[in-house]
């Protein structure tokens, strides 16, 4: 089944259809949308990290000028599902540090800041306990883990079989908390009408959050709108509504005015989600050409008392590579910690740092290129499922990377290379990504004038999903892009995936391709939902190879990466412009996960003790030299109608583990914790 | 407690005069967004750690967000709605942006970058501090490093300064 007979825009390097507006400031944000007389409110976080609130003193933040309302515990509304990290203000619990005690609404934001600051609590204070340790004593095996999968698999006699290896890897690495950090706070404008709330959100999915919130407040849902036309960026920390959100309409309904609310930077580290560390035990069993005997990879990483989050670290292995005896678990442990979250591919990110670093390690010990070593574990079918990969072009993609990147050439010895003070060194690893769908609504209509509409609940974060919509409804209804319409963004626009789990352009594209279709078949209009299609049965997945060229300084251990190339095999390529800019935002993403990002959690204190952009640090612009992302040609209509994956989160899949192996390649010397930070290398560097 | 004060001051924001009584908490950024309805200009951090609010303010880059409105009287600022300026299409071309909110923050401060090395400015990375630096893709990177784009969009920023500088 093929609908691109009549391809032209598809694949084109299409310039992004808002980009305009983005360049002369007129896209507007969630607390941007001009509405009548608008209040402000902030948010009072706890001081303490666990512990209840004996008392409240809002004498000082009620007298405060242009103070209207000072809402906590004692007088919140009740909401209809006060559970979780949502059900702000229904109880005197503290459960973590920064965690919602108090909303301050007033006529400026000034004021409503002020006054939250002066709002005052009385705590009894209990004992916390924040480290996450492989044998901490609240260590569970949760029911599943995100989003639904097994907790643990375990094929064949895994011990006997480490035991017979005649080659072993036995490692254990370990990643830091990170935080999403989009460059827009979390921020929400809620208007409360009699009979219609209506939220604009920094939100990925519209239509989950309208759902969400109508079930919190009790309402029914076609009584609420989530509006959501630009958001400045996410990578999971936007996927569900956040505190902000209900903050928002408690105030709006409190006050009877549009209230906004925008989160401060450093409110964002405890209230929007991040990654969770993880500790992770790799072995590897091997014969001395490299074929894999058997694979373990087993997990520890926290949640909180608050509700589960159970990252899927392991599950990527169930799939990677083949060995006939396997096993991959995950534990939690339950801390006075905020609940961790989605961030840029959840569990493959962190699971993928461990697993290429350790398949780097086994090339080392088997004296084996490590690219070759990967192409001798290539499985012919899925591993663990047994099913047909739909496509998997894993082995392409290193063969085209090799080439271009002058892997050919390279010395396999570890820290003999130099220039001047600098080490240098080379490294690659795989990336991948389930390629999913999920069912979605669109919306076309014929207008007069000759020119298409287009309408799905589609979610625009940064990824060009408005643009590639049009892109694919210009196709499928064959007329030049000028004649779409796209509009987006909109709970009312009906059900749709949100922008997640790389996920938007196979649902999306999906539906507006057989909304686009019925129009062709004559019909003026047409609401499609791919609800119920039949899916092709096979495992499914994006894979992606990534080479690393690193310096390391001999006298300061600074790491820098003058060369980053990422080759990727996500199905057929929506548009090469846009899709480039995710591919290397990602690597970018993971170039800050090899080496700067941390979110340090004092164990004392009980919280995040770097929350803002001068002490977690991201990437800056100098830190990204020659970094560049190409695609192999391929078509996968098992996923997509379009014959198209998701390519969101691939790129920050394997990045880490490429310069951590280059690192080893430039010194010697392994690192396994990230991030790799001068403090790990001083001292154990060749002079 | 303070009660809350009010200060008159006059700005020209784009070139249109504007004169107003100020909260004296109340930032430029602030200002900009909250009473002038110019939402173009971004809020990032709140404390001049990102770039996100990078305006013109006397012609000089300089984030929004550190600057308070009261201690700037007589103003000239040009936010990213005042601007056009061939960089705006370059970015557009180049998909130096994606989800656009490091957008304005990087075009403004990319216009003050120019004019800063137009006037014989060295960098961090200038080698030759006698000659006028030439603006190569080195020195783009290190004068745009105030301004951080969590979308990663920066090779493709330094292509869209390049083909304007
Ligand atoms: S908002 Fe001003 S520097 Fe971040
Ligand atoms: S475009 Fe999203 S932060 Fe720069």
């Amino acid at each position: 089944m093929t609908v691109t007979e009549r391809e032209r825009l598809i694949g084109a390097p299409v310039d992004r259809i808002e980009g305009r507006d983005k360049v002369e400031g007129k896209a507007a944000y969630a607390v941007e949308w001009s509405v009548p007389n608008p209040a402000y409110a902030h948010l009072a976080t706890a001081t303490i990290t666990r512990g209840t609130i004996r008392a409240v003193d809002a004498t000082a933040a009620r007298a405060v000028p242009g103070v209207l309302a000072v809402i906590t515990h004692e007088d919140a509304p009740e909401l209809a599902d006060g559970s979780g990290e949502l059900g702000i203000l229904q109880s005197p619990r503290v459960a973590y540090r920064g965690q919602v005690v108090g909303i301050v609404v007033a006529e400026s934001s000034e004021a409503a800041r002020e006054g939250a600051e002066l709002l005052r609590f009385d705590y009894a204070v209990e004992p916390h306990d924040v480290v996450l340790t492989s044998d901490h004593p609240t260590l569970y095996r949760p029911d599943t883990v995100s989003p639904g999968f097994e907790t643990d698999t375990v094929v064949g006699d895994v011990e006997a079989a480490l035991h017979a290896a005649e080659v072993k890897v036995d490692a254990t690495y370990s990643t830091p908390a990170e935080h999403n950090n989009p460059m827009e706070p979390h921020a929400t404008t809620a208007i409360w009408e009699e009979d219609a709330l209506t939220v604009i959100d920094a939100i990925q999915g519209a239509f989950f959050a309208r759902n969400e919130i109508a079930r919190r407040f009790g309402l029914d849902p076609s009584r609420v709108r989530v509006l959501a036309h630009h958001v400045g960026g996410g990578f999971g920390s936007k996927g569900p509504p956040r505190p902000q959100a209900i903050a928002a309409i408690m105030a709006s309904r409190h006050v009877g005015r549009p209230v906004r609310l925008a989160l401060t930077r450093r409110q964002m580290f405890a209230l929007t989600g991040y990654r969770t560390p993880t500790i992770q035990r790799v072995q590897l069993g091997a014969r001395k050409d490299g074929r894999m005997t058997v694979i373990a990879h087993d997990v520890w990483e926290q949640t909180s008392t608050v509700e589960e989050f159970a990252e899927q670290t392991s599950v990527v292995t169930r799939m990677m590579y083949a060995a006939p005896i396997r096993r991959t678990t995950h534990r939690l442990a339950r801390l006075d910690v905020p609940t961790p979250s989605w961030m840029r591919a959840p569990g493959e990110c962190p699971g993928m740092f461990a697993l290429e670093s350790a398949l780097d390690e086994l090339a080392i010990t088997c004296g084996l290129d490590p690219i070759e070593l990967r192409v001798r574990n290539e499985p012919r079918v899925d591993p663990e499922s047994g099913l047909r990969f739909s496509t998997r072009n894993l082995v392409a993609c290193f063969r085209e990377g090799a080439e271009r990147f002058g892997w050919a050439e390279r010395d396999p010895t570890p820290g003999i290379r130099r220039d001047g003070r600098w080490l240098l060194g080379t490294g690659v690893a795989s990336s991948t990504y389930p390629a999913r769908k999920w069912p979605s609504v669109a919306y076309a209509r014929r207008l007069d004038d000759g020119t298409f509409l287009i309408r799905i609940g589609a979610i625009d974060i940064g990824t060009g999903a408005r643009t590639i919509l049009a892109q694919i409804a210009a196709d499928t209804l064959d007329v030049p892009l000028d004649r779409i319409h796209i509009e987006i963004g909109d709970s009312d626009f009906g059900r749709a995936m949100l922008a997640g789990g790389s996920m938007g352009t196979s649902s999306w594209g999906s539906a507006v391709v057989m909304a686009c279709r019925r129009l062709l078949l004559g019909q003026d209009e047409a609401l499609a939902d791919t609800e119920g299609e039949q899916e092709e049965s096979a495992s499914k997945h994006a894979f992606g190879a990534q080479f690393v060229e690193v310096a390391v300084n001999m006298d300061t251990g600074e790491v820098r990466i003058p060369r980053a190339l990422g080759v990727f095999a996500c199905g057929r390529i929506m548009n090469a412009k846009t899709a480039r800019s995710q591919f290397i935002g990602g690597m970018t993403m993971g170039i800050g996960m090899a080496l700067l990002e941390e979110s340090v959690m004092d164990p004392h204190l009980g919280g995040f003790v770097n929350p803002d952009l001068a002490q977690y640090r991201v990437p800056v612009n100098a830190d990204i030299r020659d970094v560049e992302a190409i695609w192999v040609d391929e078509v996968d209509t098992a996923v997509s109608p379009m014959g198209a994956k998701g390519i969101g989160e691939i790129g920050i899949v394997g990045t880490a583990a490429a310069v951590a192996n280059a690192v080893h390649h430039a010194t010697g010397v392994r690192v396994r914790d990230l991030p790799i930070r001068p403090d790990r290398l001083l001292g154990k560097l060749p002079r | 407690m303070a009660e809350a004060e009010l200060v008159q001051i006059t700005v020209r924001v784009n070139g249109e005069e504007h004169t107003l009584l100020v909260d004296t908490r109340t930032s430029v950024l602030d200002l900009l967004r909250e009473r002038l309805g110019l939402t173009g200009t971004k809020k990032g951090c709140d404390h001049g750690q990102c770039g996100a609010c990078t305006v013109l303010l006397d012609g000089r880059r300089a984030n929004a967000c550190l600057a308070l409105a009261v201690a700037h009287d007589d103003c000239e600022i040009v936010t990213v709605e005042g601007l056009d300026h061939p960089l705006q299409d370059a970015f557009v071309e180049h998909d130096a942006l994606q989800c656009g909110y490091c957008t304005p923050g990087q075009i403004c401060s990319a216009v003050g970058m120019l004019a800063e090395a137009g006037a014989g400015w060295p960098s961090a990375v200038t080698r030759d501090l006698v000659r006028p630096p030439r603006l190569d893709a080195d020195e783009i990177r290190e004068r745009m490093s105030g301004n951080l784009c969590r979308c990663g969009a920066y090779p493709n920023i330094v292509a869209a300064i390049e083909d304007v500088a």
